[in-house]
């Protein structure tokens, strides 16, 4: 069972996801956060590689993208940075980025880099299903999972599609649009959830907009995961006590999460 | 387009060029996607946009191959037309394709001058990547980043171009070069003093190429020139740019 399987393993595990853009605010500060965020009780951890164009991502994570450029932070300082993680923390880590900065670095290459550096998988938004043969035989070969996404949107074809090729998790958008802090969730998200279920044995993690532990708590009463990723880049920024904030935001996340698995909430 | 009642939204993100635009455009339309369709205004694009506005642009290349078979019994020896995205010149070249005697060149922007780095020639310059949906030439740094790109003209200041553009130039069919700035200017001048019209400054790319071109050709060829734009929206520009010189 690969790592990242055995995150859904245990019955009735909520899974908490974070993403973290590499080099944001710098590289000291990423290699210090990912074993603080796993030690407070996330189990997979998403790191960024920036990218200049980031379609998907809103006002937040893009301002984190375009600092990181500037910092100098590329694909390969990315890898390095996993590298060192991998040493500091045994949790999942899969790069989110776009599809371009991997292709310029040899979609073969990378796929066999990211094994060495010890990452899991992979997450690229603006890959779909149709697109992704090429980069997927050589990430099925190297061992590493290529996550799909859904979305609301998605109709059953998609939903076929994406159910026969993911492995890992399905990665579901909670809304229509871009990543970013929001204070309201579509509140019928279970029924989706439910027909994605009908057809896909993989596990089904939410983000996009989770911004707070009931928020949390609410969507993992019908899917495996949640992934957070502006709230906590928000969180980074505020002062000089970020990382405590960040580290109980995180606590306080992982409690909801748990008390929905014994039946609490 | 606000006199057609459009709401227009100037774009604050990224480099806050045409690319950066195009990102903001599909970031609103994922996020209003019930009410909301997405239009390209380029052949540029993840499919079947690229398709789409290449049959749209294509009337402009069926009118012209049908009229100048009627003025001149016999097709262009050379077309040229502007490439920025390159929808014009897609729409004026596809139906020129199998005549394989006419010539197609696209005219890309030099700005500043191709060894500057501060242009938006992406077929003379670029090479292969993703953006925007599309595999195509690309203006981009060794680690995958797309570049900034500079043209005196917005409509030709955009780091990628349609991906049929890419085959064309790759498979031989068409030719691509680049005008600078300052031969563009040239070239709005040249058709404002000649024939009283004003072109816009990114069809000024292929008047200054083509000027070039005839001095090489004999008097009997012919050569179109695709004039997709008016020159009135760039009196602005023109004014700053010839004032200082």
């Amino acid at each position: 069972m690969s790592r990242l399987e055995s995150v859904f393993k245990p019955k009735n595990h909520k899974a908490l996801i974070a993403y973290v853009t590499v080099g944001y605010p710098d590289v000291a500060s990423t290699l210090k956060v990912v074993p603080l965020l796993a030690e407070c009780g996330c189990d997979i951890v998403e790191p960024g590689i920036p990218f200049s164009d980031p379609m998907a991502d809103g006002a937040t994570i893009q301002r984190a993208n375009f600092k990181a450029l500037a910092n100098g932070v590329t694909t390969a300082v990315c890898l390095d940075t996993v590298k060192k993680l991998s040493r500091k923390t045994s949790i999942p880590l899969l790069f989110m980025t776009y599809f371009n900065p991997i292709y310029q670095y040899g979609l073969e290459k990378f796929c066999h880099d990211c094994v060495a550096s010890g990452i899991d998988g992979l997450i690229i938004p603006e890959l779909p299903p149709e697109e992704a043969g090429e980069i997927d035989n050589f990430a099925l070969k190297s061992g590493i999972d290529l996550i799909y996404f859904l979305a609301p949107t998605s109709g059953d074809d998609r939903i076929n599609l994406v159910a026969s090729k993911a492995r890992g998790f399905i990665y579901l958008v909670s809304i229509a649009g871009v990543t970013g802090a929001r204070n309201e969730l579509p509140v019928d998200l279970g029924k989706f959830i439910g027909r994605i279920k009908q057809t896909a044995r993989q596990p089904v993690c939410v983000g996009f907009g989770i911004s707070t532990p009931e928020q949390a708590a609410q969507v993992a009463r019908t899917a495996d995961g949640v992934i957070i990723g502006s709230k906590l880049i928000q969180l980074m920024e505020t002062d000089d006590a970020a990382m405590t904030t960040t580290q109980s935001f995180v606590r306080n996340t992982r409690k909801a999460l748990d008390e929905i698995k014994q039946g609490l909430s | 387009m606000k006199l057609m009642g459009a709401a227009v939204i100037p774009v604050s993100s990224g480099s806050r060029t045409l690319k950066d635009a195009i990102n903001e455009a599909f970031r609103d339309w994922v996020s209003n996607i019930a009410t909301t369709h997405y239009l390209m205004g380029s052949v540029v694009g993840p499919h079947p946009y690229p398709s789409m506005v290449r049959d749209f642009q294509s009337v402009i290349g069926k009118e012209t191959r049908e009229q100048i078979l009627k003025s001149y019994q016999c097709l262009p020896d050379y077309i040229v037309a502007c490439v920025g995205g390159g929808s014009n010149a897609m729409g004026m070249f596809h139906p020129f394709l199998n005549d394989k005697d006419v010539k197609l060149v696209g005219v890309e922007a030099a700005g500043n001058g191709l060894e500057t780095g501060k242009h938006a020639a992406t077929l003379s310059a670029g090479s292969l990547g993703v953006l925007h949906g599309a595999k195509s030439y690309v203006l981009q740094d060794k680690n995958g980043q797309i570049l900034e790109t500079h043209s005196i003209s917005a409509g030709l200041d955009y780091p990628g171009v349609g991906p049929e553009h890419s085959f064309l130039k790759d498979s031989g069919r068409a030719a691509y070069v680049s005008i600078t700035d300052t031969e563009a200017l040239e070239g709005f001048q040249l058709l404002c003093r000649l024939e009283g019209i004003i072109p816009a400054l990114e069809s000024s790319h292929a008047i200054a190429h083509a000027a070039k071109l005839a001095g090489t050709l004999k008097p009997n060829q012919i050569v179109v020139i695709n004039l997709s734009g008016r020159g009135d929206k760039d009196l602005d520009i023109v004014n700053k740019a010839l004032g200082a010189n």
